[in-house]
């Protein structure tokens, strides 16, 4: 009897769980689309594979904070803008005291940002979506403010093969960085008591409150995090580009959070893998070189991918 | 009522006809072979305690769920889907709590929501549509402006005008759950001859409500449902208020009587407080439980019981008073210094407070023991398995899997797994708002067993119920509050029949009659 049921209950939950799987599904559609209409156009050429990861890194890298921050219940609209902040501080930084302050100086900026992000949106009470709206604003203003506008060359060889620049064998750095990330962001959201308490806060606040959680500062620091990998993002860009400048990262977060939420993850909290986050970050890479590679237009690239990330946010989250 | 309300010879033609209707959820069977008929001009009551299938059947009904068995008929053609959409073109219109209202809008705009009067050229014609409301308003007897805001509204004008809404779509029968819960009694009269009028109409409705005064003043026949069966069906003149409550909740003996109220002895005070207040209410409560003690609250909803709680437990701020937790001060100001201090609060909406629905029932009885469950900041996966499996087990907590999403659970089983989440932090004092509501009669049983249980291993614990047959039972003394007061503390034996009695439903009976009358006097003093 009670294996009866046991049986009977569990064979919808395999149907209700397939969606989840959808992610890696579309991503290998469109990967096998592209190699099919691409192959004389060098898609497959390991160069070029090469190339769509290098051009991903800083997305997933947004990608695994922006995971966190969606599955806490929350959202983080500054981190393109911090990421172009991070860069020019950065460079700045190194020109004054040398890499090592750079690089602090860097991360500090993000941990000041996300901060700020924390303490406006658990103490004050601002929704995020205004807090890191407005902070978007800020932060970009800030760092036009900075240099007048104008960029910041990196001359520094160390920093620009560490943070973009570099190969260890034929693997570019950049790729490192992002499976180096994108590893421990999914260690820490599925095995720690840290990530658990990040997805009842985003599944239910109250309920997580009444448990016990400090929703507060889970919340404050899922921000934090966002805003610390942002910036490492903003340090990237500026390595591989030899230069800090406000508009690097510019509209990431659109991509960003297109990524998230095609990789599974909810808008509405309480649900999200890092892994999802990546293939979702990745397959926006795929769609973005092999639209290019098609000989698409700019205008053409941007229509198609709108309506390709339609279709795949869609499916992935349409319901019952 | 002059006008006699026999529906055995009135020529009234069935509304709807359910016909050997069943639901199952997984392996729960929420409703058996029901068949049940509700004729064109009648107030039908549904009646039968929490879980009896009165849900079920509006859901069935409202086309939310499909019947797994059995056919149902409107007007006398069967229904061939069961969507929302089919059940509203039949004619089914169900009226929720202010659910389907925009406050924004005025009365006129949200009557005609998505049905809106047009002029010539295609506009809105809003002041046709305050017209038509007015006139509405006018044959129907309500006395509402068009032009108000809704949130402008009480409560009671919020129901009245969601029916008219629900009317204006030809809705031809009308479902009405629990409608009178935010109305005051002035208000409760004009719904009444607000249905009345509607009911001469020949609009077939169907009523809930747990009420019994209200249903014996309104409804003309009354089905009973209990345990997803149907008991009876039968004109409200033929049935006594007693017969009434003997058909829903049927054998009492089966119910709580079973659970053993062993008097254990007390032992050392684990929670003591002493002139506790918090923002509004509770207003300067003196409590002791001692270890093995279980202690009953009584009190109407907003009487500050779960404002008690909640104070306790960090959730609502500490204006003044003093907490001690096996005799020492303890300062609480947030749930997790409760836990801490080895306190837990099983909380009134498990849905809302108590549970994480879309996350499993592993996630969920483990969120509260996740440091023990840990090797420095990485929770180890093979415990907190084994520490759901070891509460599924002892709890008995029927889901398909630890994996399974709470959501999929039965209530019964959700408040096992809410139960669960603090056995595994094994506090000192339990603290347990409304922990039957919802569920059904049988977990009802299980869980009041399980407080007992609790007792006897030397815990305190501090039980709010509104269900006074479930405090005698659980209970070794019962408090009763009034406005955020304690307005009487008495031993559970003082409610004892004094004559010897040898059913146990019966003495339970008398006990549930001692109670309420003090009850009602404390009501009476304030």
């Amino acid at each position: 009897m009670s294996n009866a049921t046991l049986t009977a209950a569990r064979t919808p939950s395999i149907f209700a769980n397939w969606r989840q799987y959808i992610p890696y599904l579309g991503f290998v559609l469109i990967f096998v689309f592209f190699s099919a209409t691409l192959f004389n156009k060098g898609f497959l050429d390991p160069n070029n594979q090469l190339n769509i990861l290098r051009q991903t890194a800083m997305i997933s890298i947004m990608t695994v904070g922006m995971t966190y921050v969606l599955a806490a219940g929350e959202i983080d609209l500054s981190i393109g803008m911090v990421a172009g902040l991070a860069s020019l501080v950065v460079a700045v930084a190194m020109d004054w005291y040398g890499p090592f302050v750079g690089v602090i100086a860097g991360l500090a900026i993000g941990c000041i940002v996300g901060l700020i992000n924390g303490v406006l949106t658990t103490r004050v009470g601002i929704p995020s979506f205004l807090t890191t709206l407005a902070m978007m604003g800020i932060a970009r203003g800030t760092a036009m403010w900075m240099t007048q506008t104008k960029s910041v060359p990196i001359l520094d060889d160390g920093y620009i093969w560490v943070f973009g620049g570099g190969n260890l064998g034929p693997l570019p750095v950049l790729v490192l960085w992002t499976v180096a990330i994108a590893v421990l962001g999914h260690v820490v959201l599925r095995r720690t008591t840290f990530g658990r308490r990040v997805l009842a806060t985003g599944g239910s606040e109250t309920a997580a409150r009444y448990s016990g959680v400090d929703t507060r500062a889970i919340k404050m620091r899922v921000l934090i995090v966002s805003s610390v990998l942002a910036a490492v993002a903003g340090m990237l860009y500026a390595g591989r580009l030899h230069s800090g400048r406000f508009q690097l990262g510019e509209g990431d977060e659109l991509s960003v959070i297109a990524a998230a939420v095609l990789g599974g993850t909810s808008l509405f909290g309480g649900t999200g893998t890092v892994v999802g986050s990546i293939v979702g970050s990745l397959m926006i890479g795929v769609i973005n070189n092999g639209l290019l590679l098609m000989g698409l237009e700019y205008s053409q690239q941007l229509i198609a991918r709108g309506a390709i990330i339609i279709v795949a946010v869609a499916i992935s989250q349409s319901r019952k | 009522m002059l006008q006699p309300t026999n529906a055995e010879t009135a020529p009234k033609p069935v509304a709807v006809r359910l016909t050997g209707v069943s639901k199952h959820f997984g392996g729960v069977r929420a409703l058996d072979d029901v068949s049940l008929e509700v004729l064109g001009g009648e107030i039908h009551a549904l009646l039968g305690e929490n879980g009896a299938g009165k849900s079920t059947i509006l859901k069935i009904l409202n086309g939310v769920h499909a019947p797994t068995a059995g056919t149902i008929e409107v007007n006398g053609a069967v229904l061939a889907e069961h969507t929302p959409d089919a059940a509203k073109r039949a004619g089914i219109g169900m009226i929720f709590q202010e659910m389907s209202l925009v406050p924004t809008l005025s009365v006129a705009q949200n009557i005609f929501l998505n049905n809106e009067v047009k002029d010539s050229l295609g506009f809105i014609d809003d002041s046709t549509a305050a017209r038509r409301s007015h006139d509405l308003f006018a044959t129907l007897g309500v006395d509402i402006d068009p032009l108000a805001l809704v949130s402008d509204l009480s409560a009671g004008q919020r129901q009245l005008t969601e029916i008219v809404k629900a009317i204006s779509r030809n809705v031809k029968i009308l479902i009405l759950d629990e409608p009178t819960t935010a109305l005051s009694g002035g208000e409760v009269e004009k719904l009444f001859t607000f249905l009345r009028r509607l009911k001469s109409e020949g609009v077939a409705i169907i009523y809930v409500s747990h009420r019994m005064d209200e249903i014996t003043r309104i409804a003309d026949r009354a089905t009973i449902l209990r345990d997803g069966r149907h008991v009876i069906t039968a004109p409200l003149s033929a049935l006594t208020l007693d017969k009434i409550i003997e058909y829903i909740v049927g054998r009492r003996s089966r119910g709580f009587s079973d659970v053993a109220r062993t008097s254990a002895t007390r032992g050392a005070p684990l929670l003591e407080v002493k002139g506790l207040s918090g923002p509004r209410k509770p207003i300067n409560i003196d409590l002791t439980i001692y270890a093995g003690e279980v202690v009953g609250i009584a009190g109407l909803l907003g009487s500050g019981r779960s404002a008690l709680a909640r104070v306790l437990f960090g959730i609502d701020p500490k204006i003044s008073g003093e907490i001690r937790v096996k005799g020492a001060v303890v300062d609480i100001a947030n749930p997790r210094d409760a836990i801490a201090h080895g306190l837990a609060l099983v909380p009134e909406d498990r849905l809302r407070q108590g549970l994480v629905l879309e996350h499993s029932v592993e996630e969920n009885s483990s969120i509260s023991i996740l440091e023990r469950l840990s090797n420095w900041v990485f929770v180890s996966k093979s415990r907190a398995q084994a520490a759901a499996d070891r509460q599924i087990e002892a709890l008995r907590i029927k889901t398909s899997s630890r994996d399974a999403a709470v959501r999929t659970l039965s209530g019964g089983n959700q408040q096992k797994v809410v139960i669960a989440k603090w056995l595994n932090a094994d506090p000192d004092v339990f603290i347990l708002d409304e922990p039957t509501g919802g569920v059904d009669i049988g977990s009802k049983a299980e869980i009041i067993a399980l407080v007992r249980d609790l007792a006897a291993r030397g815990k305190a614990i501090l039980v709010i119920s509104s269900e006074l047959s479930e405090l005698l039972t659980a209970a070794d003394r019962i408090i009763v509050m009034v406005d955020g007061r304690i307005a009487s503390e008495t031993p559970r034996d003082t409610f004892d029949d004094p004559s010897p009695n040898d059913d146990a439903g019966a003495r339970l009976q008398y006990a549930e009659r001692q109670l309420s009358t003090i009850l009602q006097k404390a009501h009476a003093h304030v």
